[in-house]
C-alpha cells in the first residue's frame, strides 16, 4: 500500500513516499554478478542529473561539519553585530547592492544586526541538516525494528504493532508536531524538535519492513537457520535485516528531503530553534518581512533550502532505481 | 460490505478516542498551566484557585477527560453555582481567550478551510494528473523529462517561498488581484475565487509536483497490463483505453494519498492561511497556540484527526468505484 508517510502533513514539504515494494529481492532483475555498487556506478554513469546532486549533497554535508571554520574563513560569527554593514538612516538597510554582498560579507549582511549571511546560512545547514539526519536516523531505527517484529513474528505482536501504526498514520502530524513544540519549553531544541519529528514518521518506514519481511520469512535460507537451531535474534539480524535493507536506505535517502522540509516549516512558523540560533526556516521567516526591501535576505536561506531538498530528492530516486527496482526504472 | 463499514467505523471512533487522550494528557497535564492563561497576567492566587475549579481542573485528569468526552456527546455545564454555562452539543469546551465555545469557533472557519482545500485540491488534481498522465504517455521524450524535471523542482520549494512569490509578482507588480480577503462563497462567488486564486495556487504547484510524479509511475504500470494490449487489440480507440482502462487502475494510488492530503489540508493549512491572511482553521489554531488557548488548539487537533481518518475511510470505500477488482 502507498502512503504519503514523511514525518509531516504534506503542506510541510514534499512528499517523502517512495513506492512500498514488498516483492522481490533487491536487484533481482539485473543481470548476475553486479553488485549494488556496480548499479550505483553505472546509474552515476547514466544520468549527469544524479552526479551534480550527488555533489550538492556531498557539498552541503561538508559545508555543514565544516560550519565553525568556515566561517572563521569567512571572518565573521554568525552572532556577530556589524553596525558598520547598514545603513542606520535607511532603517538598518545593508549598505551596498544586493543586500550588501562585498568581499568583506560574501553573501551579504542581515538588515538591522548587519549580521553576516554566510556565517548564518552555513551555521543555518549545520542545525538543518542535523536534525534532519537525526530524525531520519530515529525514524529508520524504530521503522526497521517494529516493522521486522511486526512482520517476523506475526499474530499478536503484529496486530499491536499494525494498530500503532494506524494510529499513528492518522495523528494531524504537523499540527501536532507545533502543538508539541509549542507547550514544551526551555529544553534543548534540537533535540526537541529531532524527536518530535520523528515520532510520526516511523510508521512509514514500518511498513515497507513489515511487507519485506512477511516475503522473506519463509524463504528456504531462513527455514534453515530455523531448523539449524539459530535463535530468533540471530535470523533477524543475520538472515533478514540484510534482506530489508535495500528498501530502507532507498526510502531513507527519500526521507531526508522531507525531514528538511518539516525542520523548515516549524522553525518558519516560530517554534523551532530559537534565536539566535540560526537554521533555514526560520532565516527565511525572519526575512518575509523585508522581501521587498531587500529581497536578497529572502532569497539566499531559501535557495540553500530549496537546493538541499531538490538534491536529496533527485539522489533518493535514483538510489531507488537501483535498490528498489519495482518501486522505479519505469 | 454493511459488515466491513461496521467494523471500520468502531475502529474509526477507537482511533478518534485515542487521539483525544493523547492530545488532551499533552495539553492539560504537561508544563502550561490553563487557569493562569485563563486568568490573565495580573490574577491573584484566590482568584487563580477559583479559575482551576470553575475550569474543572482541580479534579483528576481521567475525570476531566471524562467529563469533557461526555461534552462531545451530550453538552455538559461548565462551572458551578450562578456563573454556570451551558454548553450544547458538541461541547468542545470554551476558548479561554475570547470566551467563546469552540465549536462555532471551528465552525465559523471551517468555510475558508474547505474553500482552500477544496479548491486547491481541484486544481492540484488537474495539473497533477494532466502532467503525470501525459509524462507517462510520451515516456523518456523530452516532454516527459521535462515535465518531471519540473515537478522535482516545485515539489522541492517550501510553500512559503512559493506564496510569498505569487503575492509579490501577482500582486505587488503586475497587480492583477487584490491582496486576499476571505468572501463567502454564497455572496459572490467570483470574489471569492478571485481572493482564493493565489493561495489556491500556491498549495497546488507543491501538490502537483507530488502528484505528477506519483500519476506518471503508476500510469505507467498500467498501461503495461496485458488488458490494455486486450483493449487495443479489440480496436477500442487510444483515448478509450487510456482514459477508461489505464487511468482508472492506474488511479488508486493517487486516491489514497489524496484522501490523507485533502483530510489533512482541511484543518492543517497553517502556513498557507498565515500567510495569505485567510482567517480559517490553520491561522485560529496558529493564534490559539500563541495565547495559549488550549480548548482552541485541542479542538483543532481533534477536528483534523477526523477529518483524517474520515477521509481514509472514504477512500478505502471509493476504492470499489474506481477499481472494479475491490470488493468488500
Amino acid at each position: 500500500m502507498t502512503t504519503t508517510a514523511s514525518g509531516a502533513a504534506p503542506e510541510a514539504g514534499p512528499e517523502a513516499a517512495p513506492e512500498a515494494a514488498p516483492a522481490g529481492t533487491p536487484a533481482k532483475d539485473v543481470a548476475p554478478g553486479s553488485s549494488p555498487w556496480q548499479l550505483a556506478r553505472r546509474e552515476l554513469r547514466r544520468r549527469p542529473a544524479v552526479r551534480v546532486s550527488l555533489g550538492v549533497v556531498l557539498l552541503f554535508v561538508l559545508m555543514a561539519l565544516a560550519a565553525p571554520w568556515l566561517s572563521a574563513l569567512g571572518g565573521w560569527s554568525p552572532d556577530e553585530f556589524d553596525k558598520a554593514a547598514i545603513d542606520p538612516y535607511l532603517g538598518g538597510q545593508p549598505l551596498g547592492s544586493l543586500g550588501g554582498i562585498s568581499p568583506e560579507h560574501w553573501l551579504g549582511v542581515e538588515p538591522v544586526t548587519g549580521r553576516d549571511l554566510f556565517a548564518r546560512v552555513v551555521q543555518g545547514a549545520q542545525v538543518s541538516l542535523l536534525i534532519a539526519f537525526a530524525a531520519t536516523a530515529i525514524v529508520v531505527l524504530a521503522g526497521t525494528a517494529a516493522g521486522i517484529a511486526a512482520g517476523y513474528f506475526g499474530g499478536r505482536t503484529d496486530a499491536v504493532l499494525s494498530r500503532l501504526m494506524d494510529l499513528t498514520m492518522s495523528f494531524p502530524s504537523l499540527i501536532f508536531m507545533i502543538a508539541m513544540l509549542s507547550v514544551a519549553k526551555d529544553v534543548n531544541r534540537i533535540v526537541l524538535m529531532t524527536s518530535v519529528i520523528g515520532l510520526f514518521g516511523w510508521p512509514g518506514v514500518a511498513r515497507v519492513v513489515r511487507g519485506q519481511t512477511l516475503s522473506l520469512k519463509h524463504r528456504e535460507y531462513v527455514d534453515a537457520a530455523r531448523v539449524g537451531g539459530a535463535s530468533s535474534w540471530r535470523i533477524l539480524t543475520r538472515d533478514i535485516l540484510p534482506g530489508v535493507s535495500g528498501p530502507v536506505i532507498a526510502y531513507t535517502t527519500l526521507l531526508i528531503p522531507g525531514m528538511i522540509s518539516t525542520e523548515a516549516a516549524l522553525s518558519y512558523l516560530g517554534v523551532g530553534v530559537r534565536p539566535p540560533t540560526p537554521s533555514w526556516g526560520q532565516m527565511i521567516a525572519e526575512s518575509v518581512s523585508f522581501y521587498e526591501t531587500d529581497p536578497m535576505y529572502f532569497v539566499i536561506p531559501s535557495v540553500f533550502l530549496f537546493l538541499a531538498v531538490l538534491a536529496f530528492t533527485l539522489l533518493g530516486d535514483a538510489l531507488r532505481d537501483i535498490l528498489d527496482p519495482r518501486g522505479g526504472r519505469t | 460490505m454493511i459488515l466491513y463499514l461496521v467494523r471500520r467505523l468502531l475502529a474509526l471512533a477507537g482511533v478518534l478516542l485515542a487521539i483525544a487522550a493523547v492530545t488532551f494528557l499533552i495539553f492539560y497535564v504537561l508544563p502550561t498551566d490553563p487557569a493562569a492563561a485563563a486568568c490573565g497576567k495580573t490574577c491573584s492566587a484566590e482568584r487563580l484557585a477559583d479559575v482551576r475549579q470553575y475550569l474543572g481542573l482541580d479534579k483528576p485528569v481521567w475525570e476531566q477527560f471524562a467529563d469533557f468526552l461526555t461534552g462531545i456527546f451530550t453538552g455538559r455545564t461548565l462551572g458551578t453555582g450562578q456563573f454556570a454555562v451551558h454548553c450544547d452539543f458538541p461541547c468542545l469546551g470554551y476558548s479561554y481567550e475570547n470566551s467563546l465555545p469552540v465549536w462555532n469557533l471551528l465552525m465559523d472557519r471551517l468555510p475558508v478551510s474547505a474553500s482552500l482545500a477544496v479548491g486547491a485540491a481541484v486544481l492540484w488534481l488537474l495539473l497533477g494528473l494532466g502532467a503525470g498522465v501525459t509524462a507517462a504517455l510520451r515516456k523518456d521524450t523530452a516532454t516527459d523529462k521535462a515535465l518531471m524535471v519540473g515537478a522535482v523542482a516545485a515539489a522541492s520549494l517550501p510553500v512559503y517561498f512559493t506564496s510569498v512569490m505569487l503575492i509579490y509578482g501577482v500582486i505587488r507588480v503586475a497587480g492583477l488581484l487584490p491582496y486576499p480577503s476571505y468572501q463567502a462563497l454564497t455572496d459572490d462567488p467570483l470574489a471569492w475565487a478571485s481572493n482564493l486564486l493565489l493561495p489556491w495556487t500556491a498549495l497546488a504547484l507543491l501538490y502537483a509536483a507530488m502528484y505528477a510524479r506519483q500519476s506518471r509511475g503508476s500510469m505507467i504500470e498500467a498501461m503495461a497490463e496485458p488488458y490494455i494490449r486486450t483493449a487495443r487489440a479489440k480496436g477500442m480507440p487510444e483515448r478509450t483505453v487510456v482514459v477508461k482502462h489505464g487511468l482508472r487502475s492506474g488511479m488508486t494510488p493517487i486516491l489514497t494519498i489524496f484522501g490523507i492530503d485533502l483530510g489533512g489540508l482541511l484543518a492543517g493549512a497553517v502556513i498557507t492561511e498565515s500567510i495569505f491572511g485567510l482567517p480559517g482553521i490553520g491561522r485560529l489554531f496558529y493564534g490559539a497556540l500563541v495565547s495559549s488557548d488550549q480548548p482552541v488548539v485541542l479542538g483543532v487537533t481533534l477536528l483534523a484527526a477526523f477529518f483524517i481518518v474520515v477521509a481514509n475511510l472514504v477512500v478505502d470505500l471509493l476504492y470499489a468505484v474506481v477499481d472494479p477488482r475491490v470488493r468488500y
